[in-house]
């Protein structure tokens, strides 16, 4: 079963979740946490991986031939992410833009441009303490995380119980990390915030045809709204992890909740469990 | 005219409360809302939306059913899986147009779609250009450089000093088009070890772009070793830290009253981002 953790607005606590939720998990079954948030990638700062393995993403991105070309301008023409110009003497090609397509390449009518790898980031694989670790980086002054999310999401172990750590926010990256989820789990706090971003979360989950519940953390601050709006929207609030200072300090110190206060497993294996409920009842519901 | 945009690397550290009360303090500004995902910034300032746009950005591809004889090869060649048994999946199409250039019997078109909205508003505070980029979208990064280039075009006319943008989470590419071409980058952080790991990646980002950033601590008594390396791990660099504002309760009750904090509350907060907003001024100059 492949669980995303996913929030809309940044810094609800779908790091505290997710890991939480694999080292309540580790004992009884075989867990697997894909840190997709490739920008700020935070989930090893509490798991502290032993990293057994490092590979490079990189998208192919054209290089051209100057002795082939003729300058006929097909590639800039094809190109709808203004990664390649042409001029009269030379071709400009600007690897930051460019999604690796392979139009132009293919399109070439001289079959001048081959494919060069660019490399945009890191994938580390490693264990912690029973858990498989799997982040992904994004380089430094890299524009584009989809292809790196993809690459840790192909490790995903389809047998096992996968923990996905989802980026904040509601575009390609957030789709790109939770599609194919089997139930997606929104991290919010209840505050005008966290209500806002968390609407916004939902309409992306909905849009993807993904089962989701809320994981309410923080509370006690803001106030009651983003209850009412999980009651009218039937939306099953199945966690609440009160503000707390102690939970704060353990945080902020790199700490995870379950090894500073192991109090929390059993709350996180019965949220475990409800997600499986609602899991089958909707396979079920499906097959019928 | 000036621009300074705020970001964080990690999202929640306080970003939007800080843009929101600069939008309180600050004179002749217009400010912008980047963080055009998961936008909050009108959530402390009331607008009311003067001049609502579309946004049509990127393409899709679509397959006449009545055309296709079905031979597969833009599934072939789709390199985001985005075709399957002869079908587009909008979500993964990333609208590069290879399988309608290749369509043996020219059965795929292009279609541009409508990818969001953006807004000029006005707010008690002056203008405040907005958007909202559409459920599971591409090209957010484009929607951020509309915006900026609107706010300017206000800065311009109307002869403003400032351009206050509030930046989305992250170092990606809605980042990078926030930053590019900014006067100053205000980085606000929280004294916790994924708060000092995140800024150290989008601190990375403002020097891989040439732009000066200035650091700002918030919560900084929530862990004061923590405060302290970051300190530190500035000065090292180079960085100026050029704010430590406490912990305080006011913020998210001013939240919930739908005001900037220093509109609600007096206390240590609001002259901790009073004199921030002053030392950003100067670096300004």
């Amino acid at each position: 079963m492949l669980i995303s953790v996913a929030s809309g607005k940044g810094g609800t606590g779908k790091t505290l979740v997710a890991t939480s939720l694999a080292l309540s998990l580790k004992s009884m079954y075989n867990v697997q946490l894909l840190d997709c948030d490739v920008e700020e990638p935070n989930d090893h700062v509490f798991m502290k991986p032993t990293i057994i393995r490092s590979e490079a993403v990189s998208i192919p991105v054209p290089s051209v031939d100057e002795e082939k070309c003729t300058h006929c301008g097909k590639c800039g023409e094809v190109c709808v992410y203004n990664a390649i110009a042409v001029t009269k003497q030379k071709v400009l090609i600007f690897p930051e833009l460019c999604h690796g397509c392979g139009s132009c390449s293919y399109l070439c009518p001289e079959k001048a441009i081959s494919e060069v790898a660019n490399e945009i980031g890191v994938i580390e694989t490693g264990n912690a303490d029973g858990v498989d670790f799997i982040h992904g980086k994004l380089d430094i002054g890299q524009a584009m995380a989809p292809p790196v999310i993809r690459k840790v999401k192909e490790q995903a172990n389809n047998e096992g119980t996968v923990i996905v750590d989802v980026p904040p926010g509601t575009s390609c990256p957030v789709v790109e990390a939770v599609k194919d989820s089997d139930f997606c789990l929104l991290v919010t706090e209840p505050t005008p915030f966290g209500l806002n971003d968390l609407v916004l979360a939902v309409e992306t989950v909905k849009e993807l045809d993904i089962p989701c519940g809320i994981v309410l953390n923080r509370a006690g601050v803001g106030d009651g709204k983003t209850e009412e709006y999980c009651r009218e929207e039937n939306l099953p609030i199945l966690l609440t992890i009160p503000l707390n200072t102690e939970i704060a300090s353990f945080y902020s110190r790199g700490i995870s909740l379950i090894e500073g206060m192991p109090q929390w497993k059993s709350s996180f294996l019965e949220l475990f469990d409800k997600i499986g409920e609602i899991v089958n009842e909707r396979s079920s519901d499906t097959e019928r | 005219m000036k621009e300074v945009v705020i970001l964080s690397g990690k999202g929640g550290t306080g970003k939007t409360s800080i843009v929101g009360s600069f939008a309180a303090i600050a004179q002749s500004k217009v400010l912008a809302d980047c963080d055009v995902d998961a936008a909050d910034l009108h959530l402390l300032l009331s607008p009311s939306v003067k001049e609502e746009n579309e946004f049509w950005s990127g393409q899709v591809a679509v397959i006449d059913e009545e055309k296709c004889t079905q031979c597969g090869l833009c599934q072939d060649v789709c390199r985001f899986d985005a075709i399957k048994d002869f079908k587009v999946d909008p979500i993964s199409c990333e609208g590069c147009g290879f399988c309608s250039h290749i369509c043996p019997v020219e059965a795929i078109d292009m279609k541009e779609s409508l990818s969001g909205h953006w807004f000029i508003s006005d707010t008690k505070y002056g203008h405040l250009v907005h958007a909202r980029l559409g459920i599971a979208q591409e090209n957010s990064g484009k929607l951020v450089a509309l915006v900026r280039q609107r706010a300017k075009q206000i800065a311009e006319r109307d002869g403003l000093d400032y351009i206050i943008s509030d930046g989305p989470p992250g170092i990606g590419c809605p980042v990078i088009s926030s930053l590019s071409g900014a006067n100053l980058a205000l980085l606000v952080t929280e004294p916790t070890l994924s708060g000092i790991h995140d800024l150290e990646r989008v601190l990375g980002v403002c020097h891989h772009f040439g732009i000066t950033a200035l650091v700002c601590i918030n919560k900084y008594d929530l862990n004061e070793d923590n405060t302290r390396q970051i300190e530190d791990y500035c000065l090292n660099l180079g960085v100026e830290v050029a704010a430590r504002v406490p912990f305080d309760n006011v913020v998210t009750e001013a939240l919930v009253q739908g005001l900037p904090v220093v509109e609600y509350s007096q206390g240590e907060v609001t002259q901790e981002i009073e004199s921030l907003w002053q030392r950003i001024g100067l670096a300004l100059q």
